[in-house]
């Protein structure tokens, strides 16, 4: 795949030619990473090596990526305000955490919500001191909603009367009913204070990578995997740099109960981007059990590449209804999953009558 | 018949758009068929009737530019050409915009696009996209009766605007799809029956408020498109336009410039 071909060796970009150009520009804006490629593009010194026709298109994704993170920025400093009101600390997850910290991979990040963790016990009080200042719970169905509340992570999405913005309010990174046990307490040691704010944290490197393993590993549908794969990717390259880096990410995994994770984004990040990991490291990796099989390659090499007619190939759509029941299979029991797989999909058929009564 | 003037892609080039109309495969294929528009794969929401592909697709093409094009600040307003110079006509709907340009268009001005203006704030330069004019219920019938010779697709019932007729564009403002213009005049055209055709004078603060509503990403590129809305007013004389006769509007247009430095100058 091009785009894979591109984002490993940055140096091809000067070679390429307008056709594939053209495909080039077209897979990476379906796996939402037109701005991590303009990323590569500036960091590799090549940008008068692009041709002005795809260079329009990278140049407009960066500006609306770089208009996403004001608005993230904004959205950050609210949140902020919103828990120091309430006298809550709270921790931002995924991209806003990125963003926020000013790491080298947030650059060209696309954005489409902020996700912050509180402490369960501080739920309620999250959920109306945001209330209070304009995030208002989206309708949901009356299963949904009783769902969420029961056996999700997570409260339904919250989206901000005025602004429109959308807010994940998280008490745990997994559901309860998830087949790992995840350290949830753990994960609040070594938070660090977001600069500017007084009530936003966020977590220490090595648990930031290993929230995004867990979270793109429990994912069912991977529309932004490739991206979120991308940014395992540069967190190995850009934490793995700093000192001692590698055995505290094993000693955070274990203690957390995170390592099956880990062992997944280790091993798809070197299947897709060819990620440099120390020898030592993964010889450590080597002795962990669940190494991955061929029927979770076939899965995960499939699903995580954009839904894009050139990356279709043979069991593609198998391949992501594979990932789909995977992912509810860890997120809870059997018994729970059947009772709720039914009625999602008699939901589905009910809204098509309905729309098929109405046109 | 609408396209033969476009060049055909050549397909080891690049193109900015891959787009598709696709029939729904459904059971109303054999009596009813309707059709989707696809982006690269990605379907539009919309499901349509068949008649409607045309406007369809040009819709789904502006969608495209208008999307995409952060470039540029993206303007919802007609603009044509003459002697290098662009004429920028923003308006909401069912102000006779697309009327005035067709007419502009049959009497020697470059149609460049009738619902997009491109302005490139590195160059200061206008760049627009000329499709097939998009004609709306009466305007059809005035702009066919006005210009017998002129050719259009039959017209479609839609939900959203009407009937809606595609007016070809003439193959000159086709070649010189690429060729950009200086921003000059900027025109708030309106209709009003049976009134008399003229131009008045309109403050660059409210031309400049108008723009910025106007425009698909003033707001995404922040305070370059805060520049580059004031650069492109700064740069354009501009006037409220009202019409009833279509006739009187075009001898009026005969002399913009002078019409423009008249009202322009005229005491508020």
């Amino acid at each position: 795949m091009l785009l894979l071909e591109v984002l490993r060796k940055p140096k091809h970009i000067s070679s390429l030619r307008l056709s594939e150009w053209d495909l080039l520009i077209r897979q990476a804006r379906s796996a939402d990473l037109l701005g991590r490629l303009w990323r590569e593009v500036e960091l590799s010194g090549q940008v008068d090596r692009v041709p002005e026709a795809p260079k329009r298109h990278l140049l407009a994704a960066k500006f609306l990526v770089e208009r996403q993170h004001d608005a993230v920025r904004r959205e950050i400093g609210y949140i902020d305000e919103a828990m120091r009101a309430a006298g809550l600390r709270a921790i931002l997850l995924k991209g806003a955490a990125y963003v926020a910290t000013g790491k080298a991979l947030a650059t060209g990040r696309t954005f489409s919500d902020v996700d912050i963790l509180v402490d369960s016990d501080d739920l309620a009080a999250a959920e109306s001191a945001l209330s209070i200042y304009g995030w208002q719970p989206v309708k949901q169905s009356a299963y949904d909603e009783a769902y969420y509340r029961e056996w999700m992570h997570e409260i339904p999405p919250l989206v901000h009367v005025k602004r429109n913005t959308t807010l994940d309010l998280h008490h745990a990174i997994l559901p309860i009913t998830a087949r790992i046990k995840v350290n949830t307490q753990g994960l609040r040691e070594g938070n660090a204070l977001v600069d500017g704010c007084t009530n936003l944290y966020v977590l220490q490197d090595a648990d930031m990578l290993l929230h995004g393993a867990t979270h793109l590993f429990h994912e069912g549908e991977l529309a932004h995997g490739l991206r979120d794969l991308h940014d395992l990717h540069l967190m190995f390259g850009e934490f793995g740099a700093l000192p001692l880096f590698w055995d505290h990410l094993l000693i955070r995994a274990r203690y957390l109960g995170l390592m099956t994770p880990l062992l997944y984004a280790v091993r798809y990040s070197r299947r897709k981007f060819h990620t440099a990991f120390p020898q030592e490291f993964l010889g450590q990796l080597k002795n962990q059990p669940g190494q991955g099989s061929i029927l979770m390659d076939f899965c995960y090499d499939r699903a995580l590449l954009p839904k894009h007619a050139s990356c279709e190939q043979f069991g593609s759509g198998l391949a992501r209804v594979m990932v789909y029941l995977r992912s509810h299979w860890l997120k809870m029991p059997l018994g729970l999953l059947v009772y709720h797989l039914s009625v999602k999909s008699l939901a589905r058929l009910r809204a098509k009558e309905d729309k098929a009564a109405t046109a | 018949m609408l396209y033969g003037e476009y060049e055909l892609a050549d397909m080891n080039g690049f193109a900015d758009f891959h787009v598709e109309i696709r029939y729904v495969p459904n059971l109303k294929r054999l009596f009813d068929p309707e059709i989707r528009f696809y982006f690269d794969g990605m379907p539009s929401f919309s499901v349509l009737p068949a008649q409607q592909s045309f406007p369809t697709l040009e819709w789904g093409l502006n969608w495209c530019v208008a999307a995409h094009s952060h470039h540029y600040l993206v303007v919802h307003a007609a603009v044509l050409e003459r002697n290098g110079f662009a004429l920028i006509m923003p308006a909401p709907p069912g102000s006779g915009k697309s009327t005035l340009c067709a007419a502009l268009m049959m009497n020697g001005w470059r149609l460049m696009s009738d619902e997009l203006t491109l302005y490139d704030r590195n160059t200061g330069h206008i760049y627009g996209h000329p499709r097939p004019v998009s004609l709306k219920n009466r305007s059809i019938d005035v702009i066919s009766s006005a210009f017998p010779d002129s050719i259009m697709t039959t017209p479609v019932m839609t939900e959203s605007k009407g009937m809606v007729a595609l007016l070809k564009p003439p193959e000159s403002a086709v070649v010189s799809a690429t060729v950009p213009a200086k921003p000059r005049w900027l025109v708030l055209p309106k209709y009003e029956q049976g009134t008399e055709a003229r131009f008045e004078r309109q403050g660059s603060a409210r031309t400049f408020a108008l723009i910025a509503e106007q425009s698909f990403n003033y707001d995404l590129l922040g305070l370059d498109g805060f520049n580059a809305v004031g650069s492109l007013v700064d740069q354009c004389i501009c006037a409220k336009f009202t019409y009833s006769d279509l006739d009187e509007a075009m001898s009026l247009f005969q002399n913009i410039e002078a019409h423009l430095h008249e009202v322009a100058s005229a005491t508020p």
